[in-house]
């Protein structure tokens, strides 16, 4: 089974949630929501990131901070991010399904977007990661034990630089739903982890694109850590036919908005 | 150093919602390391430093499968700006790299003590913190410890309780290497940051 849960690391909590089940685990789910829901009725602040206590999530139990982030401006380095180019990054890197001899099995996609920042203003010339399971839902990683084929043909993982607009594009496979040892029966949401750079390092930002749609979506916890629907829904990819080509791969748009920049940005920022 | 584009009274609030991080889970290990990711210069560089520690939970267990980032000045102050972090040319100083811890939490990076980028201020290297069972990044710094002068009117550890402040600040060792542990969770727990945007 895919591990979530090192057998060989300290989670205290992960025997025992092997017996949990997955209605008790929504209820869980459930009782985090209704009180956010009626806090907000209250007044309180819409939440736009995932909570990072979230009991749900067995694992986040001893590794979240219980001390409240210290508030800073940021500072002189703070302000800036590291430049990556195309020496870093070969154009080749963001098709994923050429990385073999072969073609990967499974449904061919192409996933296309833009990086912005608060203001709507693009990143450009930045790097973007990603990495996913293979269309059986298995990961390339010497820990991940799910009893489902790997893909010769397929690695999953891909790279990219932004371009004037901030549009990224990959092409790559639907990765497979996965399960995991969170509670008894879990499931993890077909999703293609993504990993980006902004123009100041306070955006720097991992997270996951899960696909329209999903029967899982309520069932997980990860997804769920977010409280907020609008703010849940932000990561989501919705279909697009003028992504689509003929006869060839699926489309999938999906922008990613970082933080707001504390940078002024500048028209001709990369006119050099 | 490049141009300054940004102050405190130009900052502009944000118009569109911001997409939510997510952990970066247990499968990066494949993905995001890379050769030399860590090694910001070469060991044999004059000036190299080996900035190390280990990554523990709320028992004081060390995690093993967490991903550290820093991004710091050269030894000048001086922010580079230079492509080259993911294919290092053994010359070229970018100021970024990064590690994922090994089985029992450890990570070592190999870089410059970086210098005061304004007169006066205190040293530091800027660290995003990822890890499986950690829902969103963490942010936080680990300054140099010898200018003490700066570190006390240092705007941001200044305004910490000393127990707080010193999870902030290096240890110097006899090698001249830097050792910082980054506590998630528990007694000692590292300071994390937010900041402002708006
Ligand atoms: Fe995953």
């Amino acid at each position: 089974m895919a591990d979530e849960t090192f057998d060989d690391s300290h989670v205290v909590v992960s025997s025992e949630a092997a017996a949990d089940s997955q209605a008790s685990l929504s209820a869980e789910i459930e009782a985090v929501h209704r009180s956010y829901q009626d806090g907000l009725a209250g007044g309180a602040a819409q939440e736009t990131q995932p909570r990072i206590d979230f009991a749900p999530y067995r694992s986040s139990v001893l590794r979240h901070p219980t001390k409240d982030l210290h508030h800073a401006d940021p500072e002189t380095i703070e302000l800036w991010s590291p430049a990556f180019g195309h020496r870093d990054v070969h154009e080749l890197e963001s098709d994923l399904t050429i990385q073999h001899n072969g073609e990967p099995l499974g449904e061919r996609l192409e996933v296309r977007g833009r990086v912005l920042d608060g203001d709507g203003h693009p990143v450009r010339g930045q790097l973007v990661e990603i990495w996913q399971a293979n269309s059986a839902g298995r990961y390339i990683h010497k820990r991940d034990q799910h009893p489902a084929p790997i893909d010769p043909n397929f690695t999953g993982a891909g790279r990219c630089i932004t371009g004037a607009d901030g549009s990224y594009e990959f092409t790559t496979i639907k990765p497979g739903p996965y399960p995991w040892k969170n509670h008894y029966n879990a499931w993890r949401p077909a999703h293609i982890h993504f990993s980006i750079f902004g123009t100041d390092f306070t955006q720097r930002m991992i997270t996951q694109m899960y696909f329209p749609g999903d029967p899982l979506f309520a069932l997980d916890p990860i997804y769920q850590s977010i409280t907020d629907q609008k703010a849940r829904d932000l990561l989501v990819a919705r279909y697009d036919h003028d992504i689509t080509t003929h006869e060839w791969a699926t489309g999938y748009n999906w922008d990613i908005v970082l933080s707001g920049s504390n940078r002024t940005w500048m028209e001709d920022e990369d006119a050099e | 150093m490049p141009e300054q584009t940004g102050t405190e009274a130009t900052r502009t609030i944000p118009k569109l919602p911001a997409t939510p991080g997510q952990t970066i889970g247990p499968f990066f290990e494949y993905a995001l390391p890379y050769a030399k990711d860590g090694e910001l210069v070469p060991q044999a560089r004059p000036g190299a430093l080996r900035l190390h520690g280990t990554v523990y939970d709320g028992q004081g267990d060390p995690i093993p499968d967490a991903l550290l980032e820093i991004w710091q000045a050269d030894e000048d102050g001086t922010i580079v700006q230079e492509p080259g972090s993911l294919v290092r040319d053994g010359y070229t100083f970018t100021g970024w790299g990064r590690e994922s811890v090994d089985n029992t939490g450890s990570y070592t990076f190999t870089t410059l003590n970086p210098g005061a980028t304004k007169p006066g201020s205190a040293p530091f290297i800027a660290v995003v913190v990822f890890a499986r069972g950690l829902l969103n990044k963490l942010h936080t710094r680990v300054y140099l410890p010898e200018d003490t002068a700066a570190l006390a009117q240092d705007p941001v550890l200044s305004a910490l309780p000393e127990d707080r402040r010193d999870t902030l600040i290096a240890t110097r060792e006899s090698s001249g290497d830097l050792l910082w542990d980054i506590r998630l969770q528990g007694p000692g727990e590292t300071v994390f940051l937010s900041f402002a945007e708006a």
